[in-house]
């Protein structure tokens, strides 16, 4: 009985709390990739959990949004709840005691469920440190009736120089059809990603075991010049400046014959309410030259909470919310089984009606299984990461070298020049870092 | 009595703007000074230490610098006599009499009243774009191969996208002190026999000397620091082709994190931007003076 | 005959400057015809001027993705903000400036003016740690203030050369009369000053409006103007050219109708004074 008036107290007070305040307003900041729109659109389903939870987006192209949040994270700004960052930051940021370890989504969360190569990256010390939203390997996207017509096919794993002639007998450039479509635009998470990769399978590296930078060896000539190469004779134009989400634009409007990039486009390019090209979509790994290695990443955009946040608990919340299973079944029912974000549960690549709908479920999973951080390279390596190297540095040098070869590619300088220069800068800050000597 | 009242609350009333002004113009300035003689990297906290001229001779043995040095006054130039020019000739024509001269100058002074970001992604995606922009349509149409403006031609596209934005600035001054000159003078020099092309370099430029002047020295001041259409379009790039010096201290600051060395920077700036703030100052107040 | 020449010169100058002047609105006007398109037809070749058909669906996707109208609002708030108290200070100081020169007063508007020069990203490191030690990161307080300062110099230069303008003998009489300062102030040069300080009004309201360093640099969401909003879509998913478009017509719209309608008094203001 005298439970009743407390009871009620305290209804009332969280009543009263949840009005005064007009609940907790959690700031998100994330990328303006499909995905992450789509969440976005669906944050209602939150609110309709949470009430007391108020939602508030920034969302950003890539480059800026991992210059705001490194930014904030750094001054301690506090300007956000929630970061989407990637594999790259959160290891470094784990170790400077930036991040909130998430040790509060909930029982039903079930963390052994995530794939372990993308867990792996998000864990510093043995704590979870971010949340994987959605993985992601690197593939190769073509079109089936554009192969047929030239009377090629595709192997599950093609070579390098299989794709360099398919996308050059591809090409019909009067009528807007080009080979392939790669990354151009400048910076270590646009076309570094991909040109870091590539040259893995190239037999090149970015440092050797004593950190002296690698561009002046052969392997990463060859690299470059296969690409500006190629790019010249079967690529689109302007395609110094395009990223992901400008060649998936192209991808979509039948301009491209192939695509290698990120596996998550898959849902994109096969969505028949976006893509043009929806029905004539084939995957294939990521092509290699034989040496080992093929030239596919390995990413996961994940959810973090920075250190100081006052709202950890709400943020844990949303975060299990946005990446637990119960989003894959609500993006399933309104969008259909193929939208949900891929690459980071075991349990969505068994799940027969996701195997059934998503026909890249499979290369999706072979490719993120075929990517090792730990030992990306053919020759041994002083780093972790595929397509970057895992030291605070890297940004910078990423970027600065990436408009190096985003100018070599645009026909500005020679890559020779552009290898030199690499070089020198990275040299330069290498040594101000005190790595070298 | 009268005087030195007024003037006592003279004071009193510049005071608030003058040590307004003095603080923010000496607190930040002292800090990016200190800073510029740190070691100081956001992404290593705890880590500053002070390094002497260190941070200067990173900044300044860049070999971006000389490159963003360069391309800074080939944009301040290039958009200046775009706009002075063609400011000029569109102020000659606004002043002709003909049928819809008020609609027509709303449409010529539109492009002013954009804000940056804006211009800088209409053009690059609608107009610009090697693939889906109009010209691109254009230059097939004519049977040419498009030209892809922002990686092959960046640092004159970006001229371009800026110029446009100022045009309209030179435009309406110019028409403005045009719209001054003396009519008889002009009339008288008619009935002397002289002919358009004289009278406009013996007449009517003379008259404009005044309004040039002015253009000049306030597009200056805000040309120099040109960013967001940088920003937006090619982030500088290809390479470092349209990096211009405050880009280059904002890729330091904000991409490297390298505080120290971007602030090292910034003082450098701050040094060439007064040099060429002597000169133009001293040019405009001749003429104020006038 | 010369009535016929003359006729004639106005239909050639007539068809000549309207060439001229749609060339040069063009962009602009691509752009609000591309924001009523459908994606498919934004880049369809050939490109249709005008029969297309119109819809308003990129407008509410705009408004559903990004909230256009707290932008907006944060536009206004800071542009006015800044404006408003930029001329709370300046007014005093350019009377003082005007009325009862001193031996440094010319040295002072130059130093100002010079202030001015001072490149914004060689501060930018000071100006983002203090305000995030003080909180202030994504605020419009931050940004009023800092934009507020930014145009100081241009406000009290401006506002001195327009009451450089005003006859010193009204004044006279007005002491003569046995006007106090405040008296002074509100009933003789108020009124004649009004234009000058409605000018240079208009004026910082554009180039704070416009202003786009600080204003990317300092703000995230909550306090993000439109310059912020558009620069969100500078990459943006898939295919984007109408909603790009409807995107920057939004942002471009409530500026370019307020300085169509003020173009005259926005001159004086442009040129300092030193054109008239």
């Amino acid at each position: 009985m005298r439970l009743m008036p407390v009871l009620m107290g305290t209804c009332a007070a969280t009543l009263l709390a949840s009005q005064a305040l007009a609940a907790t307003t959690l700031t998100i900041a994330t990328v303006n990739n499909g995905d992450m729109i789509r969440m976005q659109k669906l944050t209602d389903d939150f609110k309709a959990q949470n009430p007391d939870i108020e939602v508030e987006w920034v969302t950003m192209e890539e480059n800026a949004l991992r210059q705001k949040v490194t930014t904030d994270i750094a001054t301690k700004g506090g300007q956000y709840d929630i970061m989407t960052i990637g594999t790259y930051e959160v290891p470094i940021w784990a170790k400077q005691g930036w991040l909130v370890p998430l040790d509060g989504l909930g029982a039903d969360y079930d963390e052994a469920d995530l794939l372990p190569a993308i867990r792996d990256g998000l864990t510093y010390e043995g704590k979870l440190y971010a949340a994987p939203f959605y993985g992601e390997s690197s593939m190769v996207m073509y079109r089936t009736d554009l192969f047929e017509k030239a009377g090629l096919e595709m192997p599950d794993a093609p070579s390098w120089d299989f794709v360099a002639e398919a996308a050059r007998k591809i090409t019909d450039k009067p009528n807007e059809v080009y080979g392939i479509c790669l990354r151009g635009k400048a910076g270590w998470g646009e076309n570094m990603a991909f040109l870091t990769a590539t040259a893995n399978s190239f037999g090149a590296r970015w440092f050797d075991e004593n950190w002296a930078p690698q561009f002046d060896q052969a392997a990463w000539k060859d690299t470059l010049d296969f690409y500006i190469g190629l790019m010249k004779d079967a690529g689109p134009p302007g395609a110094s400046s395009n990223g992901f989400n400008e060649n998936l634009a192209l991808f979509q409007t039948g301009k491209c014959g192939m695509w290698i990039d990120a596996t998550v486009a898959a849902s994109f390019v096969t969505n028949p309410k976006e893509s043009k090209v929806a029905d004539k979509v084939g995957f294939a790994l990521a092509p290699d030259n034989g040496l080992g290695k093929r030239g596919n990443w390995l990413w996961a955009w994940s959810l973090a909470v920075p250190a100081g946040s006052e709202k950890v608990e709400a943020a844990q919340k949303f975060i299990a919310w946005a990446t637990g299973k119960g989003y894959a079944t609500l993006v399933a029912d309104k969008e259909g089984w193929a939208n949900v974000p891929p690459g980071t549960r075991t349990s969505l690549y068994e799940n027969a009606a996701y195997q059934e709908a998503a026909p890249f479920a499979e290369m999706t999973l072979e490719s993120i299984k075929a990517a090792d951080p730990n030992n990306p390279t053919v020759d041994p390596v002083p780093y972790v990461g595929v397509q970057f190297v895992a030291i605070p540095e890297f940004q910078g040098i990423g970027t600065a070298v990436g408009q190096q070869f985003s100018a070599a590619l645009a026909g500005q300088i020679t890559s020779d020049q552009a290898l030199q220069n690499a070089q020198q800068l990275t040299e330069r800050e290498m040594k101000r870092s005190g790595y070298i000597k | 009595m009268a005087t030195l009242q007024t003037q006592t609350a003279a004071r009193f009333m510049m005071a608030p703007a003058v040590v307004m002004l003095l603080v923010w113009m000496i607190v930040p300035l002292g800090m990016t000074l200190y800073f510029s003689f740190l070691r100081y990297n956001l992404l290593m906290p705890g880590m500053e230490v002070f390094t002497g001229f260190g941070n200067y001779e990173f900044f300044l043995t860049d070999p971006a610098f000389f490159v963003a040095l360069g391309n800074t006054l080939l944009l301040v130039g290039g958009t200046l006599l775009a706009t002075v020019v063609g400011g000029t000739f569109l102020a000659i024509l606004l002043d002709q009499p003909f049928w819809g001269r008020g609609i027509v100058r709303l449409l010529v002074i539109a492009p002013f009243f954009v804000m940056p970001t804006v211009s800088a992604l209409v053009w690059k995606n609608m107009l610009m774009h090697p693939v889906n922009g109009l010209f691109a349509w254009i230059a097939r149409g004519l049977g040419f191969e498009p030209v892809d403006w922002l990686a092959t031609l960046p640092l004159f596209s970006i001229t371009v996208i800026v110029a446009w934005g100022w045009l309209p600035f030179a435009t309406l001054i110019i028409l403005t002190a045009l719209q001054s000159l003396d009519r008889e003078q002009k009339e008288a020099a008619e009935m002397d026999g002289a002919g358009p092309v004289s009278i406009f370099f013996h007449i009517t430029l003379p008259h404009l000397a005044r309004a040039l002047t002015a253009v000049t020295l306030i597009e200056t001041i805000f040309l120099l620091s040109v960013f967001a259409e940088i920003l937006v379009t090619t982030g500088g790039g290809p390479g470092i082709a349209s990096t211009n010096l405050p880009y280059l201290i904002y890729i330091q600051a904000l991409l490297q994190y390298d505080v120290g060395s971007a602030s090292a920077g910034g003082v450098v700036a701050i040094i060439l931007a007064n040099i060429v703030a002597v000169f133009l100052i001293r040019m405009i107040g001749k003429n104020l003076e006038a | 005959m010369a009535r016929e020449a003359t006729r004639n010169r106005k239909i050639a100058f007539t068809a000549f400057a309207w060439l001229v002047g749609l060339t040069l609105f063009f962009p602009i006007l691509w752009t609000i015809l591309t924001s009523f398109k459908t994606e498919g037809e934004a880049i369809a070749t050939p490109p249709s001027l005008l029969f297309f058909e119109w819809s308003l669906e990129n407008y509410f996707e705009v408004q559903r993705r990004s909230n256009y109208l707290r932008h907006a609002m944060n536009s206004v708030v800071i542009s006015l903000g800044s404006t408003g108290l930029g001329l709370l200070v300046a007014i005093p100081a350019a009377w003082a400036m005007a009325f009862s020169p001193g031996k440094h007063t010319k040295d002072i508007l130059m130093w100002m003016l010079s202030t001015k020069m001072l490149p914004a990203v060689g501060v930018l490191m000071p100006i983002y740690l203090i305000c995030q030690s003080l909180g202030l990161l994504d605020s419009r307080i931050a940004l009023v203030a800092v934009l507020m300062m930014m145009n100081l110099p241009i406000i009290v230069w401006m506002l001195y050369t327009y009451f450089k303008e005003i006859p010193g003998e009204i004044l006279e009489a007005a002491r003569m009369d046995g006007a106090s300062l405040g008296k002074e102030i509100v009933y003789v040069l108020t009124p004649m000053a009004v234009p000058g300080i409605a000018s240079t009004l208009l004026l910082n309201i554009i180039l704070a409006w416009n202003e786009a360093f600080w204003t990317l640099n300092l703000t995230s969401s909550q306090a993000a103007p439109l310059t912020a909003f558009i620069a969100s879509y500078s990459s943006p998913e898939g295919l984007f050219w109408a909603k790009l478009s409807a995107a920057s017509t939004l942002a471009i719209a409530p500026i370019l109708v307020m300085g169509w309608f003020s173009q005259k008094q926005l001159v004086r203001g442009l040129t300092f004074g030193a054109v008239k």
